[in-house]
């Protein structure tokens, strides 16, 4: 309190040699160097210690953002809040919070000239049937599609391929799309990214070559359709739909020939073939060439 | 990105709806108990016991202090949010279906159905800041529609009050006097039921959704029809996003195609439309029933869906949903 009331009334000439806390005028000023680009800033200031030494102390802090903070401050505030009605019996094994074990994704849809269209485009008796969204009925045993029920049909029984014109392709599976949102879509390899296009003409007479080959077992996968389809010719390309979060075959496939006449030839011989218990149904990919 | 699986609710999903500051989510369900959820961990903090019917709708006041339900009781309730404490019920001759405070919470809009001989009505509530001076007296009653009112909200700083249901035609009354301002066109607007209306961030416009299959976005002023968004199934949830020039709708099944569901489960989706070019960005999968309620978060960045299957699920959405280009 003296020392305060001391300090009210300075008189230059009754100031003691060593009462430097006064005589700060003699010291540099105060330097800030602001916080750089990893937020140090230092502080230099000068003092007089208590010998009446000049005495520099730098003061050095590091400035650091936290995380942007989502919450409001009302909203950390409701965080703290106890919990009530139903909420306080909870115990820990509840469990009625859960994360999805599933990776969910938000699913593109299909561009046009993708699968879907197809049925449209074949204009045959199948695609009639479909496009009413009944089951497919083809008789196999006569080979006529859709014409009439199997009744007499000793494979009656089998489950028609479901899914093929009805269902849409899941989206998750199905070779790389060029790099656009169609996910799923089969996309010719003509028009994928970083497609060879010097071969193309040849390469597009090979997907008019395009077998697709329907209700396959859950486990066919591509080596068990190339080994069905080679005997007939050399085959450029297998490809089996699988669904990625099953990981079992999704019922059908395509198979490309290099030569359409080998092409031809497998549609006749393996279209009611007996394959792993079900009958094969195989045709062309693509609305009937010629 | 991996949704956050709710199951509070034992009975069917019918509302969600955020606070102000995003943080809580209140979702109401036909098991009368209407519940609060942490918004970004999905944690629950409670429950609103009280009701003794299915619970339509609810909102929340602007400083989260606040909840006002509408039940199949015949009641609607106001309820302290921090404790779950119920403050106040709003009795009535028929089921209470839509709830809304007004902007500066002092008014709430209520609907009631049309039940045995009652005709549906829309009423105005004065809400007290002290719950003790709180009474039941209506400030406006409006009748004179036909079908069941499944939506009523405030049009821009309270002037009107927005009505949608059964009859396929919203409304815009005056709600000072209750006169009927105006209609929406029959031809260009929804065909059947509408059973869903969300009003845009900043009020100056409202997608509804119906069972027509379509969702169609309105200008809150004009009701002048902006924007159509067609669907395969009739849509029974709508939202629109406040950051994004995106709407998402939610639906159900058609009657006829029950026998035909797929028989992987999960596979009704919220979808997704550009809000501008009304094109399908894409949907997101995983309810095993028909999705009743959604509702984005008002940062944007996450939205939740509930079913009828009880579930509510959370998502907060990757960063390829921001940079989506169409």
């Amino acid at each position: 309190m003296a020392a305060a009331a001391a300090q009210q009334k300075i008189r230059w000439g009754e100031l003691e040699e060593d009462d430097g806390g006064d005589l700060d005028f003699l010291l540099p000023p105060r330097v800030v160097v602001g916080p750089d680009e990893n937020g140090l800033k230092k502080v230099i200031e000068y003092r007089f210690d208590d010998d009446g030494n000049k005495v520099r102390v730098t003061t050095t802090t590091r400035v650091r953002k936290l995380a942007r903070a989502r919450l409001s401050r009302s909203a950390i505030e409701r965080r703290q809040w106890p919990k009530f009605g139903d909420a306080l019996k909870e115990d820990a094994g509840s469990r009625l919070t859960m994360v999805s074990t599933e990776e969910i994704l938000i699913e593109r849809p299909r561009a046009p000239g993708s699968k879907a269209e197809e049925p449209a485009a074949s204009g045959d008796p199948l695609a009639m049937a479909s496009k009413g969204g009944a089951v497919l009925m083809v008789c196999r045993t006569c080979g006529k599609k859709g014409d009439h029920w199997t009744s007499k049909c000793p494979y009656k029984d089998l489950a028609p391929p479901t899914e093929t014109f009805t269902d849409r392709p899941p989206t998750s599976d199905g070779p790389p799309a060029p790099g656009g949102p169609t996910k799923g879509a089969y996309v010719p390899p003509t028009l994928r990214g970083g497609a060879d296009r010097t071969g193309d003409s040849m390469r597009r007479r090979n997907d008019e070559n395009s077998v697709r080959v329907t209700n396959l077992s859950e486990d066919t996968r591509e080596p068990d359709l190339l080994e069905l389809f080679r005997t007939f010719g050399p085959v450029s390309r297998v490809y089996v739909a699988v669904d990625q979060k099953t990981g079992s075959s999704r019922g059908f496939g395509f198979v490309n020939f290099v030569h359409r006449e080998d092409a031809e030839k497998a549609i006749s011989k393996l279209n009611g073939y007996g394959y792993d218990n079900l009958i094969l149904r195989v045709e062309w990919a693509t609305p009937r060439p010629n | 990105m991996r949704p956050i699986l709710m199951k509070g609710h034992e009975r069917p999903l019918t509302f969600l709806r955020c606070n102000r500051d995003g943080d809580l989510l209140f979702s109401c369900a036909k098991d009368h108990t209407p519940t609060v959820w942490y918004a970004d961990n999905g944690d629950r903090l409670g429950t609103y016991r009280g009701h003794n019917g299915a619970v339509w709708t609810c909102d929340v006041s602007r400083d989260s202090a606040r909840l006002i339900t509408g039940s199949a009781d015949q009641t609607a309730k106001l309820w302290e949010v921090s404790t779950g404490k119920e403050l106040f019920s709003f009795r009535f001759d028929a089921p209470a279906r839509s709830v809304e405070f007004a902007i500066g919470d002092a008014l709430a809009v209520v609907t009631t159905d049309n039940f045995m001989d009652h005709v549906p009505t829309v009423q105005v509530k004065h809400i007290a800041e002290d719950i003790d001076d709180q009474t039941e007296e209506s400030a406006l009653v409006i009748t004179g529609i036909k079908g069941r009112i499944n939506r009523a909200v405030w049009g821009p700083l309270n002037r009107t009050i927005i009505t949608a249901g059964e009859d396929a035609t919203i409304r815009i009354w005056d709600s000072e006097t209750g006169q009927l301002l105006r209609e929406s066109d029959k031809e260009s607007g929804h065909q059947k039921t509408i059973s869903s209306l969300s009003k845009s961030l900043d009020w100056s416009h409202f997608i509804t959704g119906s069972l027509d299959k379509s969702a169609k976005l309105w200008d809150t002023r004009t009701l002048t029809l902006i924007k159509t968004y067609v669907t395969e199934r009739p849509v029974n949830a709508v939202d629109i996003s406040p950051t994004h020039d995106t709407v998402v709708l939610g639906g159900g099944q058609d009657a006829m195609n029950v026998t035909m569901t797929d028989r992987r489960a999960g596979k009704f989706e919220a979808k997704f439309y550009h809000k501008i070019l009304q094109e399908e960005i894409g949907g997101v999968k995983g309810h095993f029933g028909p999705i009743n309620a959604l509702a984005f978060n008002p940062d944007g960045r996450s939205f939740s869906s509930g079913g009828e299957d009880g579930y509510v699920r959370l998502h907060h959405f990757d960063s390829d949903y921001f940079s989506i280009k169409m």
